[in-house]
């Protein structure tokens, strides 16, 4: 059964600085946990940013259409109503009186589509079970997770660099 | 790692490391209540019950259990509404809005900012709910086919805008809340020893980890949504002000009313977050992390903000009195010198006159005086509404319809008990969440902290 090193360093820039080391080495750094995100860790670990923002276009793009085809259907074509002297002929006249709503739609569902994504992404949802390490990477301490199996440089050798960067603790599981 | 000038004043106090931030932040929800949060709290249930037996009764009697007349249709309930929905708007604009100014002084305070911001979204959804009389049919407010035919809501009335403006706005404002916090219910179930406690917030945490990825796409969903929060503050009560803007009533058919109810919105919201702040930093003992330099920021941007309703008061006169439409000039004759001109006269003072002493250094820099002000600005805000529905209702085109709004009890329970309400939820909130952003905060200790600032 290959092991799981788990390092847990004490502060973020002895982690990053863990981090660069492991990968001048040519370890293959599986995760790293903590209290809160840390700058630049993403760049260190070779991480590609996420496409979330662009689902949240994509989301938006899609409230703006159904808005405003919910309008042309329940204002223009399903029962057109003369308020005011103000009769509704077409989309493209009304359009003044349906922006507020075609706005907050829009917003509605960017908003709602990109968390509930975010939600899935990350697979956190109620009664999902933590998946942290060691209660303390939500506090004040970070941990690196590397898998021996994935790695050609053997076990010692990562203790070793973890343990001279400064890790507080080592485990392995 | 950013760097921050030595000159600028730290936003953390004391000698604090990652951990003390969490014993800090945590001691609250994790200790027993003190004595005064006792008192607090069954002052405010009790008022809140009364004002939960008021609104029954409405709606068990109808709301001809108001003061209201054929005149003046619309008076505290719409008042308490847009009250409301204005105190709503500093949560938001503090988390979204400063978020994306990079203002970092915004950490401290921006968790409490939009727990008060739900809650008075609350409160204001609750009265437009009430004024229907029929509350169970409120939801004929949704654009859904009926039995009656294919007859839909009008999407151009400013009344169904509001409708979604404040739908959006409230789930919108939840969402990014609870999306913040998140990892810092992960801190309170790590720590947490009882069973209890440690079952409730691990459901509450949605099983966060805290991985790399998870934290990339914290802090974009973060920025997308504090993008797309920040037309939303403007827009809503934009949206709200266009309830009165689009009709035809003198006083209230101006195209000021977009941005001064924005910037009135602005104004209260952040008074009333200056008062329960300044109240929550001594009770929950978080003075090192609201600082003085925190308060003195709200007041900054309570002195600009109730500045630009100054300015907004005035052009509004002159151009009554521009207009030439005697209609329109006597609306505001008749607010200034009618029979209302007290609540015209309060407003004036305590929104245009006391918050100028804010450009004292050492008033806005006195917790007490910023106290005592910012009450002053929620009682100012409250009349500036009450004037502008009630004073411009109550003497119409007709001489023979004018008349007179008096409050019965039923208006005033539920005024005072909405009021309950909000602090008791409030006060719940402050008892089992963690009252700052724990992870936030912790991003911002090394470069603005006080040690770490001597250091360098």
């Amino acid at each position: 059964m290959a092991a799981t090193i788990y390092g847990l360093y004490d502060d973020d820039d002895k982690l990053i600085e863990g981090v660069k080391e492991l990968r001048t080495a040519g370890v293959n750094i599986k995760d790293a946990y903590s209290p809160f995100p840390v700058h630049g860790l993403d760049k260190v670990m070779g991480i590609k940013w996420t496409r979330l923002a662009m689902c949240a276009f994509l989301y938006g793009l899609t409230g703006a259409v159904l808005a405003l085809s919910g309008f042309w259907y329940f204002m223009i074509s399903d029962w057109p109503m003369n308020i005011g002297g103000k009769p509704s002929f077409t989309l493209y006249e009304n359009l003044p009186a349906f922006i507020p709503v075609t706005f907050e739609f829009t917003v509605l569902c960017a908003a709602h589509g990109m968390a509930l994504t975010y939600f899935l992404r990350n697979w956190t949802l109620p009664f999902v079970k933590a998946r942290n390490p060691h209660p303390r990477t939500t506090d004040d301490h970070f941990c690196l997770e590397i898998v021996e199996a994935e790695n050609s440089v053997s076990k010692d050798e990562i203790q070793g660099i973890l343990k001279k960067t400064g890790t507080v603790e080592i485990m392995e599981r | 790692m950013h760097k921050e000038a030595a000159i600028r004043k730290p936003l953390i106090l004391g000698d604090k490391t990652y951990h003390q931030i969490t014993e800090d932040v945590c001691a609250p929800v994790e200790g027993k209540a003190n004595r005064l949060w006792y008192i607090a709290f069954t002052v405010s249930a009790i008022v809140a019950l009364w004002g939960v037996g008021c609104i029954l009764y409405t709606i068990g009697r109808g709301i001809g259990v108001w003061g209201l007349n054929t005149t003046v249709g619309w008076a505290w309930d719409i008042t308490n509404f847009v009250w409301w929905v204005g105190i709503g708007h500093a949560g938001t604009l503090i988390s979204a809005v400063l978020l994306l100014f990079r203002q970092k002084w915004r950490m401290a305070i921006n968790r409490s900012a939009e727990a008060m911001t739900i809650f008075a979204v609350i409160m204001a959804a609750l009265f437009p709910g009430i004024h229907m009389g029929r509350i169970w049919m409120a939801y004929w407010v949704f654009p859904l086919p009926n039995t009656f035919g294919s007859l839909w809501v009008n999407f151009n009335s400013p009344l169904l805008w509001d409708v979604f403006a404040i739908s959006t706005y409230f789930s919108v404002s939840l969402v990014f809340w609870y999306i913040g916090l998140i990892p810092d219910f992960a801190t309170v179930r790590d720590r947490a020893e009882k069973a209890v406690p440690k079952f409730v917030y691990s459901v509450l945490s949605f099983g966060w980890t805290g991985n790399v990825k998870a934290w990339i796409r914290f802090e974009e969903v973060s920025l997308v949504l504090a993008g797309l929060a920040t037309p939303l503050v403007f827009s809503v009560h934009s949206i709200v002000s266009m309830d009165f803007a689009t009709s035809v009533i003198p006083g209230w058919h101006t195209t000021i009313f977009p941005p001064y109810f924005v910037a009135g919105a602005i104004f209260s919201g952040f008074a009333m977050v200056q008062t329960l702040l300044l109240i929550a930093r001594k009770v929950v003992h978080l003075e090192a992390y609201i600082t003085r330099k925190h308060i003195e920021y709200m007041n900054i941007i309570i002195v600009i903000t109730g500045s630009m309703v100054g300015i907004a008061y005035l052009s509004e006169l002159f151009i009554s009195w521009y207009s030439g439409v005697e209609y329109e000039q006597y609306a505001f004759l008749n607010r200034a010198t009618g029979p209302y001109w007290w609540s015209y006269a309060a407003m004036m003072t305590c929104n245009v006159i006391t918050p100028q002493l804010f450009w004292f250094e050492k008033i806005r820099k006195s917790l007490v005086l910023s106290f005592i002000l910012s009450i002053f600005v929620n009682i100012g805000m409250w009349f500036e509404r009450f004037v502008i529905i009630v004073t411009s209702l109550h003497r119409d085109y007709i001489p023979s319809n004018w008349s007179m709004f008096h409050p019965t009890f039923v208006d005033i329970g539920i005024f005072v008990g909405t009021i309950g309400i909000f602090f008791t939820l409030f006060l719940l909130y402050a008892r089992v969440f963690p009252v700052l952003a724990l992870n936030e905060l912790k991003t911002i200790l090394k470069s603005s902290g006080e040690n770490y600032k001597k250091e360098d």
